[in-house]
């Protein structure tokens, strides 16, 4: 497909897939994660509000730093990590081509 | 405790659970409204109650807010009556295919339909993975703090880096006998007032401040003693603690509802796209909490699915009688008396 690029998860049994997220879209992450049908709840559908949508970032090029609400809720998780990200908050750009993330337990 | 009859309980206030009194209205079906929120609009008024919404029909751009506003006044002919403030906790099927809703607060409804527009569901407090953290839940670990005399002269350590960890480090620091809060970052991104404060009280010596920091094992026996705490990946120690308080946030969850016995999928209720209706018969579920094959969470599906409901709600609450469909615009609005 053009315009698209290649994310990488690793899911909760420790297995990797890899999925084509389209970069016109407007996609997050975590739509494209959610279009796939894999296993993460992401219930307030992207606001930031519930961190069901918690990712860690295994791999990537530069990201764009986190906005006040993300960071907020990142702080706030008990199991987050310096490579914390809420998949939500992440769209889908030829930048992140290659993006390896692992998919949080959900507290 | 107040005990309230009506044809049909709602739970959940936000629009959908509010457009549903209005679509039970047309059909003369009277509503009493549940949330466990003090005010209607569910996340509308809730989350975002300043933020535009572009995709209701007919409004090319309104206020979360004004819906809100709006859907009350639609729905005002047909008088619903409303318990705020209460969570929904047990759901009891009568002999005679009635059922009875009770709430957090004793509050009894008695009805002949339940509809489940719950959205996210309640928020509840996240719970970080400590083995056997909830063995202890009651006997020295809390995730909230309602009585903040239960801590006086105690050892209390507190888990959180966000404003309601800081706010009450601050306040339990002078009520129990040591405080020690443990947060995972190296700095605090709340309330900068309240960070600066829990900074300067621990140089005082009046906050024991553990950062980079975690909670890794709970201890007691019976009752809660002691917490293993891990600084910065080192080895870890352990620190008396008469109570344990993590405070990391509030995350939705469906709460009592999932245990009621619905079908349920990821966290949501699988319906029938027919009507809505649930695995039990007279229980209907709509809006952002059903699931089913193309489910969309938007109000506007939400609408629609009330209507559905509606229809199928009103062969329950009036058996024998045929439902012919009628317009508002040949009938207007009836109020209900």
């Amino acid at each position: 497909m053009e315009d698209a690029i290649n994310i990488h998860v690793e899911l909760h049994d420790g297995s990797r897939v890899t999925l084509e997220a389209p970069t016109d879209m407007g996609l997050s992450v975590m739509e494209v994660m959610k279009a796939n049908e894999l296993d993460l709840a992401a219930i307030c559908g992207g606001m930031a509000i519930c961190a069901t949508c918690h990712v860690e970032v295994l791999q990537s090029s530069e990201l764009p730093e986190p906005n006040d609400d993300e960071a907020y809720m990142l702080e706030t998780l008990p199991h987050a990590t310096q490579t914390s990200r809420l998949s939500c908050q992440l769209k889908i750009t030829p930048e992140l081509d290659g993006l390896v993330v692992r998919l949080m337990p959900e507290a | 405790m107040d005990k309230i009859t009506t044809d049909i309980c709602i739970v959940g206030a936000g629009p959908v659970g509010l457009f549903a009194v209005f679509e039970a209205g047309l059909l003369k079906m009277r509503c009493h409204v549940v949330d466990a929120l003090p005010t209607v609009g569910g996340q509308l008024a809730e989350i975002y109650p300043k933020k535009p919404i572009y995709d209701i029909p007919g409004f090319p751009e309104i206020l979360a807010g004004d819906l809100v506003t709006n859907l009350m006044k639609q729905i005002e002919p047909f008088h619903p009556t409303f318990t705020l403030g209460e969570r929904v906790e047990q759901l009891q099927k009568q002999e005679d295919g009635s059922f009875r809703v009770v709430t957090s607060d004793g509050t009894e409804i008695n009805c002949k339909a339940v509809v489940i527009a719950g959205g996210l569901g309640s928020f509840e407090p996240r719970k970080p993975a400590i083995e056997q953290l909830e063995d202890f839940e009651g006997k020295g670990v809390a995730y909230m703090v309602k009585d903040p005399e239960k801590f006086r002269s105690k050892r209390v350590v507190l888990a959180g880096g966000g404003d309601s960890a800081l706010d009450w480090a601050i306040f339990l620091s002078g009520v129990a006998e040591e405080l020690t809060l443990v947060h995972r970052g190296t700095s605090f991104r709340g309330v900068p007032e309240s960070a600066e404060k829990v900074v300067s009280m621990a140089e005082e010596g009046h906050i024991k401040l553990l950062l980079k920091s975690n909670v890794t094992e709970v201890h007691g026996n019976g009752k809660l003693n002691a917490v293993t705490v891990m600084v910065d990946n080192e080895t870890p120690y352990t620190i008396e603690a008469d109570y344990f308080i993590p405070l990391f946030g509030l995350v939705p969850k469906l709460g009592p509802i999932e245990d009621w016995g619905l079908e349920l999928d990821k966290g949501a209720i699988k319906v029938n796209t027919l009507d809505y209706s649930t695995n039990i018969e007279g229980v209907y579920a709509i809006g952002d909490i059903n699931t089913y094959p193309g489910k969309l969470k938007l109000i506007l599906c939400g609408f629609h699915e009330a209507a559905l409901m509606a229809q199928s709600a009103f062969n329950i609450i009036n058996p024998g009688k045929k439902y012919v469909l009628k317009y508002t615009t040949v009938n207007g609005i009836q109020e209900l008396q």
